[in-house]
């Protein structure tokens, strides 16, 4: 059974969101992460660059498959996880923590609450595997 | 068979093309040979062309040098020759292990950190650094050197031309021949990559150090591109001179002029732009028994995987190819290759400087070279040229009016180590009887 905080918001694509101001950090979830198989390389954009909602921001990359990771909302990046060039394993050990992607700044932040809570991506993620 | 299809004979087979589409009567060709007719047929064919049997000082981006009979011999095993596509680690270490080893002689040479399994040839090779260096830097404009082979630019051209990429050409120096100095001058910070071939289309050696200073001042790249890949074997590495990307036309390492080819691409870069490179890549990895193999790796980058995001379209190397460079440089040695080297860039000193001495004919440019230069003719050069391969049976060299019309009196000598004293002396006195005459 996958693991799906409580206090994140989720996309359809499988990617949490964490609120902090009117920032939002990025990843992808736990059912991705084990969807996908050990992750070899992350793909991440450079700071300062912009994109609207639903738009690919980069890309990760397991032995099997490359997968683009999409951004639930619209916003700048002002930082990321440069760590994860290193040890792209963390996607899969600490998907919520270590494995972050992206910081945004919030075009806006009202987008967020058209977001899946997390019972609702549980909902949603059950569905799929059916 | 036709019975096991249950047909009676085999125009039964074309049923389905209508009746009025169908061609009724026997094809209209020449009745089968013999193996002495075939023999004799393809013998007269061949001795047509007169240009392969005369003493060669043509370069201009495919060399004469001397291909030891080793290369012959290993490439014509059916497991190389036969083999279609043998890139599967279960049954193909063989040759896996020869593109690895090809792989490391691309990087010795160059000075580069990770090169690929071939690519076409020099030209495509040089296009796809171009749109690599885009897809590096995010830039959309490129500049190049306009002393590059005419024909490498016209594929750049073909590469770039709806690939959103802006190519801008910087001057040749017409003292020097040279255009580094220019080249270096013309990047701002728009730009991706500057592009330089050296030696260049004249032969002449550009400032390739010079060039990797400019080019990072400016977050740019610098690609460096070369037709005469036996040069590697005297010159300062490009590697070593700060190239991010190097490309080379192989075809000068036992591979022969076959008319154009094929030929083989090579293509280097630092180990950070891994990821960006194109073709196939050989790495070197470990069975579940500790065994050392060898496997297609980075297999993310193409098309088979990333579709319309892949680094390139290309999905096939120079197999056979790179196998006769491996061949031939596991053969020379890094002493046999400077051997060669060497041999070319002393020959074409002592015939450029003769043909400098002779009157009637001069060296326009004053930049250095390796093994090719341009020599300035008291007429023009496709007709003197046309003379000595007629009346003296001598390829002279090539016409630069081919390529630029306002160079009517110039051509191009290249001279390698197959070129004996004998050959240039008969040349030195062709060039001079011409003159006289």
């Amino acid at each position: 059974m996958a693991n799906v905080p409580e206090d994140l918001h989720y996309s359809k694509d499988h990617e949490w969101v964490r609120v902090d101001g009117d920032q939002a950090i990025i990843g992808i979830t736990d059912y991705a992460q084990n969807s996908l198989g050990d992750v070899v390389y992350v793909e991440l954009p450079k700071a300062s660059e912009e994109f609207a909602a639903n738009e690919p921001f980069g890309s990760v990359e397991s032995v099997k498959a490359v997968s683009e990771v999409f951004t639930p909302i619209a916003g700048t990046v002002v930082k990321i996880n440069e760590a994860l060039a290193d040890e792209p394993e963390s996607v899969n050990s600490d998907p919520y923590g270590e494995g972050w992607m992206i910081r945004l700044k919030m075009s806006n932040p009202g987008e967020v609450d058209s977001l899946l809570t997390a019972a609702e991506y549980e909902d949603f993620t059950k569905a799929e595997s059916e | 068979m036709l019975k096991a299809m249950g047909l009676g004979s085999a125009e039964e087979l074309f049923d389905s093309i209508p009746e009025d589409l169908r061609l009724k009567r026997p094809l209209n060709t020449p009745a089968a040979l013999s193996e002495i007719e075939l023999l004799d047929r393809f013998e007269q064919m061949g001795a047509r062309n007169a240009g392969a049997r005369r003493v060669s000082f043509m370069g201009g981006g495919a060399y004469s040098h001397y291909i030891p009979t080793i290369v012959d011999h290993i490439l014509s095993r059916s497991e190389f020759f036969t083999a279609y596509t043998p890139y599967q680690p279960e049954i193909a270490q063989g040759t896996l292990q020869t593109i690895f080893e090809f792989q490391t002689l691309v990087c010795q040479l160059t000075g580069m950190e990770v090169a690929n399994a071939s690519m076409y040839d020099g030209s495509t090779a040089l296009a796809e650094a171009v749109l690599m260096a885009e897809r590096v830097t995010k830039r959309s404009k490129v500049v190049a050197s306009a002393a590059t082979h005419p024909q490498y630019l016209e594929v750049i051209r073909t590469y770039v031309q709806h690939a959103g990429i802006h190519l801008e050409l910087a001057p040749f120096d017409e003292r020097s021949g040279q255009s580094w100095e220019a080249l270096a001058g013309a990047i701002d910070d728009s730009t991706a990559a500057l592009v330089v071939q050296s030696p260049n289309f004249f032969g002449c050696i550009e400032d390739l150090a010079a060039l990797a200073d400019a080019a990072h001042a400016k977050g740019a790249l610098l690609v460096v591109a070369i037709t005469e890949a036996m040069s590697l074997g005297l010159l300062k590495s490009p590697g070593a001179c700060g190239a991010d990307i190097v490309v080379a036309e192989g075809q000068s390492f036992g591979v022969p002029l076959s008319f154009g080819g094929p030929y083989v691409g090579l293509f280097a870069t630092r180990e950070k732009y891994a990821r960006q490179i194109p073709g196939r890549l050989v790495g070197e990895a470990y069975d579940k028994k500790g065994r050392r193999g060898f496997v297609l790796t980075l297999a993310t980058r193409e098309q088979h995987i990333r579709r319309e995001k892949a680094t390139s379209n290309i999905c096939t190397n120079e197999g056979l190819i790179a196998l006769a460079a491996t061949v031939y440089l596991e053969t020379m040695g890094r002493r046999g290759v400077q051997e060669a080297a060497l041999q070319c860039a002393q020959k074409a000193a002592y015939t450029a400087r003769a043909i400098a001495k002779l009157s009637g004919y001069s060296l326009p440019f004053t930049g250095p070279y390796f093994n090719e230069f341009v020599v300035r003719g008291p007429g023009r050069a496709v007709e003197l040229l046309s003379r000595l391969g007629k009346e003296k049976g001598i390829e002279g060299g090539i016409a630069l009016s081919r390529f630029m019309s306002d160079r009517p009196n110039d051509f191009l000598v290249c001279v390698t180590e197959t070129n004996s004293r004998e050959q240039i002396d008969a040349l030195l006195e062709a060039l001079s009887e011409d003159n006289k005459s």
